[in-house]
């Protein structure tokens, strides 16, 4: 066990499958001796020279384009987009492409990309370095998206992102980047797939992943406070989704939330929200609720607390779960 | 093969349109040796095949046995010189456009034909063939060739990526992005656009106001060469010292093809509504395969019976294309779910389950 930032965790994750396998290369914009904006990438070049970590010029849709070629050619890219509005320029290349050479090649062309994104809001961010883009990735069928809340899941995510054969779309919580935590990188890396139980609770199942995850621990420690016992699942993997583990921790309570920054309007939230309905109509109290961002573009920085799903949101949501009906 | 090769602007040609060849002291053509006959007897009989199987196809859409198809009739002399400037391992990234060039590096035209038959997006094995799958969104193709060619740098392998656009891909983001990677990452492309006027129907002159598509080069630092795209000895020469020059320096050359796309786009296009038919007659007298066998007649290098050799065996190739794309195995549904990722996850098993539920019931109400 080691006390790391999740930047720490996941530039330890970056140099770990560097060291085992000369296939893996990084690259992106500022990546290189900078050691990207967030100093995600740090020491890299300078531990595994230019030719493993480097900077490209400023073209995303270039960057993942010369990615799916390397990966054609037997590499192991992980590209980072610098924020995630800046990945917008890349998305023919990830629709089109990289999400779609395994299908329509039969399997012969396999493109084992990591497409780092760091995304999501909480840091006072100004225009264009808040989105939380993830319904777009996971709405394109051959991407696997994956998001960890913990340092230790920053770490095990990633080996096993870079390790396995298909593409990528690795979201980064960018609020919690600096937070300590304590992290066993030789742990088993979790498999991509698996959601986890991170409280358990009786009253109620609380749903989130990447950036509301913390906040959903914070607000089932509130209502403990208040008298109600509430569990927290952490999806981790949006593609694929864990129906098994969600729909258990709901049947085990039979009341649900749903927690994500991301504008709630065909979003993740919703097609979980769907999910559960579907698999676990009979044990349900009352209907799944969700707790989202408004539908609005990311705010400016002064209001960014009232978008955010926030505890007392949360709690309140909770409270109008059918209590009295039941 | 030097590093510093130099850009070309002004046209290279061998052999004039009527067949004749081009004085060799003439400029820009005096870089250039015209190819033996031997190569130029080969290029001509790939012509002819490539020819015969853009009409085999455009027959085959009217009959309703391919969806679609997009021809290169009357750009064959780019689609063979392009494949055949490769030397074995070298990548090919061709487009929708390109059957003939695919072709040409080896793959069974059945096999390529089969995404527009509509039974699987891409047939043949692009790793086998190191021939990138058709691509159809424009211009995206050529930074996937920057990246095979950068990792075979990386890796040490001596390869060239030939890079194959349109005249109207050269106005998407992609196709600056891939010159300035490949100039910056020294990359060992050769980016080749067909200029044939059109993209589908928007002419040259609303892509660019750039004196030509191979000026584009100069901006990128990328050495660029226009050469005439209906003059085969012109673009084996141009292609070949292109592809040595990428192998040798590790740098990317731009290489545009002048020429013309005297069909329509594709069979679904009327191109009445666009240009004349008195333009594209101005083009008919200039075609490839035409023009390299009044050279090579002329030469006496090609004779009737090697013409008779030829011609049958275009025939025959059209007719295993016939039957190939008439014939076959239908398409198994169960590929629906198959390789969307390479381990399938328990929502597409689900979903597969479902399907083959209905297939049964199908079955069973018929
Ligand atoms: C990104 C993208 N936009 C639009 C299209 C639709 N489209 C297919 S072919 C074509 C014309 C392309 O012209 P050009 O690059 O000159 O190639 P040509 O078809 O003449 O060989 C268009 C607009 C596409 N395939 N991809
Ligand atoms: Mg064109």
């Amino acid at each position: 066990m080691t006390k790391m930032t999740m930047v720490g965790a996941l530039n330890a994750a970056l140099r770990d499958a560097m060291v085992e396998d000369p296939r893996v290369v990084v690259f992106g914009e500022d990546v290189g001796p900078l050691g990207g904006v967030f100093r995600v990438t740090d020491g890299l070049t300078a531990e595994f020279g230019e030719d493993r970590c480097f900077d490209t010029p400023l073209a995303e849709s270039g960057i993942v384009g010369m990615a799916i070629g390397m990966a054609m050619n037997g590499m192991r890219p992980v590209v980072e987009m610098q924020f995630d509005a800046f990945a917008y320029p890349a998305f023919e290349q990830v629709a089109s492409h990289l999400a779609k050479i395994g299908n329509r090649t039969h399997g012969k062309v396999r493109l084992p990309v990591v497409v780092r994104i760091p995304y999501g809001g909480g840091i006072g961010g100004v225009e264009h370095h808040c989105d939380s883009s993830e319904a777009y990735y996971a709405h394109t069928p051959g991407l696997t998206v994956v998001t960890p809340a913990t340092n230790e899941d920053a770490y095990g995510l990633l080996r096993a992102a870079i390790a396995g054969s298909d593409p990528v779309i690795f979201f980064e919580p960018k609020k919690q980047y600096f937070t300590k935590e304590e992290v066993d990188v030789t742990a088993d890396v979790p498999p991509i797939g698996r959601a986890v139980v991170r409280r358990e609770g009786t009253d109620a199942t609380l749903i989130a992943y990447g950036p509301a995850v913390p906040v959903a621990l914070a607000a089932a420690e509130q209502a403990q406070r208040e008298g109600r016992s509430l569990a927290v699942v952490d999806v981790r993997s949006i593609v694929p989704f864990d129906d098994a583990t969600v729909t258990a921790a709901v049947r085990a309570t039979g009341r649900a939330v749903v927690v994500a920054e991301a504008q709630g309007f065909a979003s993740v939230a919703s097609e979980i929200v769907a999910r559960v309905t579907e698999q676990c109509f009979h044990h349900l109290a009352a209907p799944v609720r969700r707790v989202t961002g408004f539908d609005i573009p990311f705010p400016p920085p002064k209001l960014e607390r009232h978008h955010l799903p926030s505890v007392n949101r949360i709690l309140d949501t909770v409270d109008e779960l059918q209590w009295d009906e039941s | 093969m030097s590093s510093s090769l130099e850009s070309v602007l002004d046209t290279v040609r061998l052999i004039d349109p009527d067949g004749s060849p081009v004085p060799p002291d003439r400029y820009p053509s005096d870089r250039y040796a015209i190819p033996a006959d031997a190569d130029l007897v080969a290029r001509y009989r790939s012509m002819v095949l490539g020819r015969r199987i853009n009409d085999q196809a455009s027959a085959l859409t009217r009959q309703g046995r391919l969806a679609v198809y997009p021809s290169s009739h009357g750009q064959e002399a780019c689609q063979v010189a392009a494949a055949a400037a490769l030397r074995p391992g070298d990548w090919l990234f061709p487009t929708y456009r390109d059957t003939v060039a695919v072709m040409e590096r080896g793959v069974d035209p059945v096999e390529i034909l089969t995404w527009l038959k509509g039974d699987r997006h891409c047939a043949y094995d692009p790793l086998e063939h190191h021939v990138a799958p058709q691509t159809t969104p424009l211009a995206t193709q050529l930074l996937h060739a920057v990246g095979v060619a950068h990792a075979g740098r990386l890796q040490g392998q001596d390869v060239v990526a030939m890079a194959l656009c349109g005249d109207g891909a050269t106005s998407e983001g992609d196709f600056h992005e891939a010159l300035n990677f490949a100039a910056v990452f020294r990359a060992p492309v050769v980016f080749l656009v067909q200029n044939n006027k059109y993209a589908i129907s928007v002419p040259l002159s609303r892509q660019t106001a750039a004196p030509s598509l191979a000026h584009k080069g100069v901006g990128y630092g990328v050495p660029a060469v226009l050469v005439d795209g209906n003059d085969v000895a012109a673009l084996d020469a141009v292609l070949r010292e292109a592809v040595a020059h990428a192998a040798a320096g590790g740098r990317p050359v731009l290489v545009e093809a002048d020429t013309y796309r005297v069909q329509a786009h594709t069979n679904a296009d009327d191109p009445t509504r666009y240009r004349t038919e008195a333009e594209v007659e101005e083009w008919r007298p200039r075609d490839p395969i035409a023009r390299l066998r009044t050279y090579l007649r002329a030469r006496g290098a090609l004779d009737d019976a090697q013409e008779a050799t030829i011609t049958a065996e275009a025939e025959a190739l059209a007719a295993t294309v016939r039957d190939g794309v008439s014939h076959g195995p239908a398409p198994d549904p169960d590929d629906l779910f198959e390789h969307v990722f390479s381990a399938m996850t328990p929502q597409l098993r689900a979903q597969r389950d479902l399907l083959r539920e209905e297939l049964v019931a199908e079955g069973a109400d018929r």
